[in-house]
């Protein structure tokens, strides 16, 4: 019979429940996990990872047809969606056995099963409905994540019309798509199924592509993806779906007509929702609200000895948000000196769609509604060598400063690799520099990340190279 | 390798010590409890023990040494089985601020992890971790970083401190983090006077120098500070004393296990004056006026070289013998340097005596945090107004200076007449 008492018991083994649980084990905490699925949660297996193994594949895809570009030709190029799809699904095993791996080494019990609390300090745990343990634990961190909302009247069914579950493991690729829902996750299966040759339509409910990033980089990254030929309509919703045999026939409401297109398949992408349900909630002090728990600062919620972290929590849902939730959770319990709770104003947010885009702080217009009065910096990849010579031109960088102090409020970045460049910025940011210490920071010769630099120069005035 | 013995802070205030006597030679043996040293704080002379055995094997800091900087090496320990060959290889850690591997030695728990701004000393400034965000913000601002605490990753002052200051400057109650702790408003410090300048505004008369000891720098630092920052105001009061004096004599009469002064009177009526008007045992914070629960009221005592103020505490529970011997075990060991931390930091009123020097009436200036301090003239006979006809009295003049922010004249004034009160009446004091 295993042991069920502990220190601390985390609910949900994705990014914010096991690194929570690896480091109470690190701080001398006897710690549990308990899983219900896979460890490693939406984002190693149904999320930011096999979708980075699938982009990857389009990418080589896209590469594949510019060889002549680059002065190689190759003919009958092809794929096979079988293998696109098992590469990205051994990926996300792997990883996934590395997290067990983790645990195992840190002394982190692991249980298989669905935890329900069922009193102070109490969870029980069942697989399939058949109890498996009950477990004590002075302090119980909640991180069962979220799953996908479905919209009345747009209801996945798994066949034609798609979550992102679904639409990570596609048989073949389908001729054409219609995603609804332009934020991250929408944007990023456009991407992959275009590059793969799908005939791709996106609507979106907002004025605009990737609404949650700077409007220049949302107008920018339309731009990239109508050139490549996706068809987008934004300020439009999907009024209807009717499902014909082999396909969808979708009504758009677009600029105030309607509009039928025919689909072999549909994505949803509107949205996320909290797992809040069938953890025994009901008989608590844990306030829930809009399908997210109510935590403070420190992730407590309003019943004591009760935390929740990640995207159950709410936005940004992001895995890197979600374990820094649970680490400085499991530290201000464990009582660590000198734990800062987390600042929103510092998360970064990386799209991996083709351009990619990445952003933290403020947006201008966010900026400017909060009074700040401020200097904006650009600078585009076309003055940029590295980007030249990776034949990779296009995109930009802005910057928006403070003009008093001279903070750093947001970075915007849309191009290539963008994604591997943003943490530059996150760090200013973290330790509150301003644009001096970034105009005396050399950036090295030649790299994307010239273009950073740049971005804060042209803020100032001072662009050199453009 | 040797150990190295590092300046010890021995007080939260505490940035430098002086070494007055070093109480092992090098070469001598040394046990953990064993007294190394006796260094000066900014306060008192306090003996430092050894928390490591070994041998001293190098003093690096010579007796009479001032301004040593807190964690600065002053000594070399051979561990038992070291030889002298190894303080030749010995070879100092490169940075003198890095306080974090290095092995502190401590007599008195210091304050613990709480952020601490580092104070800026008079001879060179403690290294100050600020942002460059919030160096650059509490420029444009007209703040002293020095006077800020820090609340980022190892007391590191950011953004946020920066707000907290400005919001509270503005009077607007905290910030978008409510546990943050107060930082308080530092003017712009004053033009530092430089010998040079002196000499050259005084017009160069002939002088003799006296080196300035840390509790000098210490009550200049904490006296300006209190009188640029403190809105002080005053109240004096005419106390009979004939009364008092009779008893005194007819109490000192019956036994010689105690002698109690003016002073203890005049002690034990503040501290049941206050008891009474609670009102005035209270102090000024940024979010709330803090009214102490205990009365603890700290006694100035003169030194050869400046001023101490040990405190009796919970005074309005204590009877005038018990006062009386107190305040005379203070005094002596005050005087001998020999106080304990404790016994000085803290309090909630002051009194200041100086009428045993024949002055009347003065103004003290308020210690903070206190609310509070009675200044206490020389008790004298003076002609008085008694029922229309002139007549002699004994009469004690005594002004109390309030910090206005938390005491208000009404209770300032209350406080007084239930102090003149006791002090006329002092068979009160006994109830």
């Amino acid at each position: 019979m295993a042991d069920t008492s502990f220190d601390l018991v985390v609910v949900g083994g994705g990014p914010g429940g096991y690194v929570a649980a690896i480091r109470a084990a690190q701080l001398g905490l006897k710690t549990a996990v308990v899983e219900r699925e896979h460890l490693g949660g939406i984002c190693l297996n149904w999320g930011c990872i096999p979708t980075k193994a699938l982009l990857r594949s389009s990418e080589i895809y896209h590469l594949l047809h510019r060889l002549d570009d680059f002065g190689f030709s190759a003919k009958d190029i092809s794929f096979d969606a079988g293998k696109v799809v098992a590469r990205s699904r051994a990926v996300a095993k792997q990883l996934s056995n590395g997290v067990a791996y983790l645990l195992r080494k840190n002394k982190v019990t692991v249980f298989d099963g669905h935890a329900s609390l069922v009193g102070k300090g109490r969870l029980a745990v069942a697989k399939d409905g058949n109890p498996v343990a009950e477990l004590a634990a002075d302090h119980i961190v909640l991180a069962t994540g979220a799953r996908a909302r479905s919209l009345p009247g747009l209801e996945p069914d798994g066949e034609l019309v798609w979550t992102y579950k679904e639409a990570m493991v596609p048989a073949a690729i389908p001729g054409s798509l219609l995603v609804v829902g332009s934020g991250a996750i929408g944007i990023e299966f456009a991407s992959f199924y275009h590059d793969m040759g799908a005939e791709v339509t996106v609507v979106e409910v907002l004025d605009r592509v990737l609404p949650v990033e700077d409007e220049e980089i949302s107008a920018f990254a339309r731009k990239s993806f109508e050139k490549q030929g996706i068809k987008i309509y934004t300020a439009a919703s999907v009024s209807g779906l009717e499902r014909n045999g082999e396909g969808v026939s979708a009504r758009i409401e677009a600029n105030g007509k309607s509009l039928e297109v025919d689909v072999e398949r549909v994505i949803l992408a509107v949205g996320i929702v909290g797992n809040v349900e069938d953890i025994g909630l009901e008989n608590t002090d844990v306030a829930v609200e809009r399908t997210h728990i109510v935590v403070d600062e420190w992730l407590r919620t309003g019943e004591a000895g009760i935390y929740a972290v990640g995207d159950v929590v709410g936005p940004p849902w992001l895995a890197h948000k979600a374990s820094h939730e649970g680490v400085i959770c499991v530290e201000h319990i464990a009582g660590v000196n000198d734990v800062h709770p987390l600042d929103i104003r510092n998360i970064p947010a990386c799209t991996y769609c083709r351009p990619q885009v990445a952003s933290v702080g403020l947006t201008e217009k966010a900026a400017r509604e909060a009074g700040h009065d401020v200097k904006v910096g650009h600078f585009p990849f076309i003055g940029n060598g590295k980007a030249i010579a990776l034949g990779e031109p296009e995109g930009m960088v802005k910057t928006v400063f403070d003009s008093k102090t001279g903070e750093l409020l947001g970075a915007h970045m849309i191009g290539a690799e963008v994604t591997e460049l943003i943490q530059g910025y996150t760090i200013a940011k973290t330790l509150e520099t301003t644009e001096t210490e970034l105009i005396r920071t050399i950036f090295p010769h030649p790299t994307l990340s010239e273009t950073m630099h740049e971005a804060v120069l042209d803020a100032f005035g001072r662009a050199i190279h453009f | 390798m040797p150990i190295e013995i590092l300046m010890p802070a021995l007080s939260p205030t505490m940035t430098e010590g002086n070494v007055t006597k070093w109480l092992k030679k090098e070469g001598d043996e040394v046990h953990s409890g064993d007294v190394l040293a006796e260094i000066e704080t900014d306060k008192a002379t306090m003996e430092f023990e050894a928390i490591d055995d070994g041998r001293l094997g190098k003093i690096l800091v010579p007796e009479g040494a001032e301004g040593i900087k807190v964690n600065q090496p002053i000594a070399l320990l051979l561990g038992e089985d070291e030889d002298v060959s190894a303080l030749d290889k010995f070879v100092p850690p490169a940075s003198e601020d890095a306080p974090v591997a290095r092995r502190q030695q401590e007599t008195v728990p210091v304050q613990a992890a709480a952020p601490v701004a580092l104070e800026k000393a008079g001879n060179g400034a403690g290294r100050i971790f600020a942002s460059p965000l919030a160096r650059r913000m509490a420029q444009q601002a007209g703040l002293d970083l020095a006077a800020i605490t820090g609340s980022g990753p190892q007391g590191r002052i950011v953004k946020a401190d920066i707000e907290a200051v400005l919001s509270a400057e503005r009077g607007v109650p905290g910030s978008h983090r409510p546990a943050a702790q107060p930082a308080p408003f530092a003017p712009v410090p004053a033009p530092v006077l430089s010998k040079e300048r002196v000499l050259a505004l005084a017009g160069n008369p002939p002088y003799t120098e006296r080196p300035l000891t840390a509790m000098r720098r210490v009550i200049a630092k904490r006296l300006t500070e209190s009188k640029q920052t403190v809105p002080h105001f005053y109240l004096t009061v005419d106390c009979e004393t004939d009364e008092l004096l009779k008893f005194r004599t007819e109490l000192n009469a019956k036994s010689d296990a105690y002698r109690i002064s003016v002073n203890d009177f005049v002690i034990r009526a503040a501290a049941l004056a206050l008891r009474q008007v609670p009102a005035a045992n209270a102090a000024w914070s940024e979010e709330a006026i803090l009214l102490w629960d205990t009365v603890d009221i700290a006694v100035a005592v003169a030194l050869e070289d400046g001023l101490i103020t040990p405190i009796v505490k919970n005074a309005d529970r204590k009877g005038l013998a018990a006062i009386a011997s107190e305040t005379k075990d203070l005094a002596a060991r005050a005087r001998a340097g020999k106080l304990k931390l404790e016994e000085f930091q803290g309090g909630t009123f002051s009194i200041s005596n100086l009428g045993m020097f024949g002055v009347r009436d003065f103004a003290a200036v308020i210690n903070p945090p206190h609310g509070g301090i009675l200044a206490v003239g020389v008790g004298e006979q003076r002609p008085v107004v008694k029922n229309g006809a002139l007549a002699i009295a004994t009469v004690m003049s005594c002004t109390l200076s309030c910090d206005h922010r938390a005491v208000d004249g009404a209770v300032g004034a209350q406080f007084l007449a239930a102090f003149k009160k006791l002090v006329e009446d002092p068979l009160t004091m006994l109830l």
